[in-house]
């Protein structure tokens, strides 16, 4: 068979998320996927399910994935383990900011406690003393989203979905796609290949994003939920050339994952001067990590828009052309509702969040 | 803490020694690596309870009287740089520079799964051989030696020496194979010495060629093996199994450097050319890491290296007659230990493969390359990085290895935010977000 | 030390045991049990390679986790601890 109803393109988390919303909707599907089912920055990321409210547009969208993802907390291939996220406080002045995004927060449905200084050190002996306290969502969660995005893959083929694994897009046509091997599939095509984005879509801006992580053997409950400094978003948001953010997660296995880093820079290679800053900023939070033994660092790409927004829906200088691409950090969080927007668009029904900041329209004049 | 040294030789092993001795001769400001507490690697390993042989002994002399080496025991290389390399040592980073690079890193064990090979007392042959020189308590235990190779006959010895009751030893090569093997010993005078002194040491214990082991027993720990000698199968009760089937090259630390590797073989080794100059101008390499050779290759070529490092070609080109001699042994030992492929398929459903993260070979059937079993199984992604497992794999003929990032040894997170090592050789080390906000 | 026959002495869960100048904390372990550590469910393990690279003779050594004991020289009152429980997931 050749003709689809929807060919995606790239079987990341987001991408396999497309797909398998796509097939339940009864469209014919093909996945082209020339790695791994969920081997790109989705292998590399945290797992981490979070609502981040800086920026309204990815509260949003944050927050509407964040609640889909809640439908597969029993599935055993996601390890979804509820640690709640634990935002710190340094000192009186990002205390003093929390009663603002609780509040934020609070009006999307979340909720989150303020946490003072003593109540802190009891969720966490092994913060550095002296911090003002924190901000904890505890329904918040970390899961494994290869094995999802494998799952999800799975799911949409036993709904006829066809899956050309090892296969890569070489070009679109007027129609739909020509792969590397001469094979043509014609239908609407929908683009969710993260960094590699350009090579299909060059009319779209998107750079990327290198970031670190470090993983450490089993300590189990050295900490208990995932902790990320207030300043995290600012080297999210910010536009430094190397920043760094402390950004620490359990495992469920009991190892410690230790994040988190932003380069614009395309390599794999792994920076040991970025390594360092990274670490540096951990250990000034959780001195003792020091002595943990780590077993591995790898390096993930995040794909990066000018905005920080990812793309979503139809390309407008192409016909039937969509994209679902330029997640930065939250192409994990966000999968689940990254499908429903541009499944809504395919489908011309109405989104539950308003899709004009994903456009991919808002870039091009 | 940052140093400088002319040459920098990883490994104590004959070929590291031999390296060390020859660069520090000319002069060379040398430092050795070595992860073990005392020189001499794998097979001058110090043995507590008994003397060194004289050739180990006089290796050792020579380095530890050179004041021009700087010897680092208990030192675990961890990441590496065109300039420098990051080491361990007792839980102390050192960022250790260097003009020229030596990889004497060695070989390990080629450990296979079978039914029950995780059961406590069942150790590689090599593996057995090691524990009992560290003072591994083995008086009066009923141990089965098997696998393939030389290193078998070498294990059971020192077992015995120390008191093990050696209950068989099961030679996986044939009994043609290891005819012709012996047959062309004369051209290695030294080595069919060996091997009669090893046969003297080992009267009385069966010897058996053409048998494997097929499954360990047990409960809490090994009780009884099963081996299949010929066409019969039988059961053999005792309380350790040494099992090894040769020997592969530590390539991980040349990979990580990018040194060109051939990957011919199943298992790859590290290209030289006569100077034992890897692809990489200033990076050289000697002994096991070249391929699986014997230790008076080893030797030969840790000296060829050393004296090349050390700028003096003569004195290296002086031994290539030599090496070359030496090196055919490797082509013996390939040939005529040749693994039966029977052994590749001795593995069930149930065999634990990745013994780090327990995940059992069914878990594996699905998949086509090793980074998707990895990302959907964890196999690889436990503590020893893949050198078991994945050496495994590689030899059944099911994933090739991948490519390497630092660490390549698990080290303590403050190794790793080391400051010498991190900062820029030409520009001074700037670190802007250093806050302190307590 | 006992200088005469040069012996160190330590503890291996608890258990005073006495090994010679410069075995390593396996061979000491050894002395009083073969299991050293357990996988995610259940599965007891002991040494394999004997030199530093399966990872399986992981212990404890005066508080600090994690230590192969193969490739550790045994001190003077070291406190070895093999693991009790098993790591969870």
């Amino acid at each position: 068979m050749s003709t689809f109803d929807l060919i995606v393109v790239g079987a990341g988390i987001v991408g396999a998320a497309c797909a398998d919303l796509a097939a339940a909707e009864g469209l014919r599907v093909a996945i082209v996927e020339p790695g791994s089912i969920g081997g790109g920055a989705t292998a590399a990321s945290m797992g981490h399910l979070v609502v981040m409210d800086d920026d309204p547009a990815e509260l949003a969208l944050s927050r509407y994935s964040q609640r889909l993802w809640e439908a597969y907390a029993d599935l055993s291939e996601a390890e979804f383990s509820r640690c709640g996220t634990l935002w710190i406080a340094r000192d009186e002045r990002e205390y003093t900011g929390i009663a603002a995004k609780i509040a934020r927060l609070a009006q999307a449905g979340v909720v989150a406690e303020a946490i003072d200084a003593s109540a802190l050190y009891e969720l966490e002996p092994e913060l550095t003393p002296g911090l003002a306290g924190g901000m904890l969502v505890a329904e918040e969660a970390v899961v494994y989203p290869p094995r999802v995005a494998e799952f999800l893959v799975k799911r949409a083929v036993t709904r006829h979905t066809h899956l050309h694994l090892g296969r890569r897009v070489n070009a679109l046509t007027s129609n739909g796609v020509v792969l590397d091997d001469g094979t043509r599939l014609s239908g609407p095509v929908l683009v969710a290949t993260g960094c590699a984005l350009p090579e299909l879509l060059p009319m779209l801006s998107l750079r990327a994003r290198k970031g670190h992580l470090v993983i450490t053997d089993r300590y189990p409950a050295f900490v208990r939920h995932q902790l990320l400094e207030l300043g995290y978003a600012d080297s999210a948001h910010g536009s430094e050339l190397t920043s760094v953010a402390f950004n620490v997660q359990p495992r469920p296995t009991g190892q410690v994952l230790i994040g988190s880093s932003r380069e614009f820079d395309s390599s794999r290679e792994v920076s040991m001067a970025t390594v360092r800053r990274m670490l540096e900023r951990a250990f000034a939070f959780l001195p003792r990590l020091r002595d943990l033994q780590a077993l591995r660092i790898w390096t993930g790409l995040r794909p990066t828009t000018p905005d920080g927004r990812p793309y979503l829906g139809a390309v407008p200088e192409l016909r039937d052309v969509w994209v679902a691409a330029g997640h930065e950090g939250l192409g994990v969080t966000t999968a689940f509702a990254s499908a429903r927007l541009v499944t809504d668009q395919l489908l011309g029904r109405r989104s539950a969040i308003d899709p004009a900041p994903y456009l991919p329209s808002r870039v091009l004049a | 803490m940052a140093e400088h040294y002319d040459v920098l030789v990883v490994g104590a092993g004959p070929a590291g020694l031999a390296a060390a001795d020859a660069a520090a001769s000319h002069g060379a400001r040398v430092g050795l690596i070595d992860a073990q507490a005392t020189l001499g690697g794998q097979v001058w390993r110090h043995d507590v309870r008994s003397d060194a042989p004289r050739v180990a002994h006089s290796a050792f002399r020579a380095v530890e009287s050179r004041t021009n080496i700087v010897h680092f025991t208990r030192t675990q290389v961890v990441a590496a740089a065109p300039d420098r390399l990051l080491v361990e040592q007792e839980g102390e980073a050192r960022s250790l520079g260097y003009a020229s690079l030596i990889l004497a890193c060695g070989a390990r064990e080629l450990l296979l799964p079978f039914p029950g090979w995780t059961l406590p007392g069942v150790f590689g042959a090599g593996g057995a051989q090691a524990l009992v020189k560290q003072g591994w308590p083995i008086a009066g235990k009923r141990i089965v030696i098997a696998g393939s190779g030389p290193l078998l006959l070498a294990a059971a010895a020192t077992l015995r020496k120390h008191g093990a009751s050696v209950v068989a030893i099961y030679e996986q090569a044939s009994a043609k194979q290891l005819a012709a093997f012996a047959a062309a010993l004369w051209r290695w005078p030294q080595k069919a010495t060996q091997a009669i002194a090893l046969r003297a040491a080992l009267a009385g214990v069966p010897y058996r060629a053409g048998a494997f082991v097929r499954a360990a027993h047990g409960d809490a720990q090994l009780r009884s093996i099963e081996v299949q000698v010929g066409k019969n199968i039988q059961t053999v009760e005792c309380d350790y199994l040494a099992i090894g089937y040769g020997l592969v090259p530590n390539v991980e630390l040349a990979q990580l450097l990018g040194c060109a590797l051939d990957a011919d073989g199943r298992h790859p080794r590290i290209v030289v050319d006569e100077e034992q100059r890897t692809s990489i101008a200033n990076i050289y390499a000697a002994g096991e890491v070249c391929g699986i050779g014997g230790r008076d290759t080893a030797r030969i070529e840790g000296a060829i290296a050393g004296h090349a490092a050390a700028g003096v070609r003569q004195a290296a080109i002086k031994l290539h007659s030599a090496r070359r001699k030496a090196r055919r042994f490797s082509v013996l030992l390939e040939t005529r230990f040749a693994l039966d492929p029977r052994i590749r398929e001795l593995v069930t459903d149930d065999t634990i493969v990745c013994r780090c993260e327990n995940v059992a070979w069914s878990a594996l059937r699905d998949f086509a390359d090793a980074r998707a079993a990895k990302l959907q199984t964890r196999c690889g992604m436990g503590a020893c990085q893949g050198r078991i497992c994945g050496t495994a794999l590689a030899e059944l003929g099911r994933f090739a290895r991948g490519g390497l990032r630092p660490p390549i040894f698990p080290a303590r997170l403050a190794t790793l935010a080391d400051a010498d090592f991190a900062a820029n050789p030409t520009d001074p080390f700037i670190d802007s977000n250093q806050e302190n906000f307590a | 030390m006992n200088a005469m026959t040069k012996l160190v002495r330590l503890h291996v869960d608890g258990v005073a045991i006495e090994a010679p100048v410069g075995a390593s904390v396996a061979a000491a372990i050894a002395q009083v049990m073969l299991r050293f550590g357990l996988r995610p469910g259940g599965d007891a393990r002991a040494p394999l390679c004997g030199m530093g690279v399966c990872f399986e003779c992981r212990v404890r050594i005066d508080s600090v986790e994690h230590q192969r004991a193969c490739m550790t020289i045994v001190r003077e009152n070291m406190r070895v601890e093999t693991t009790a429980e098993p790591a969870h997931g």
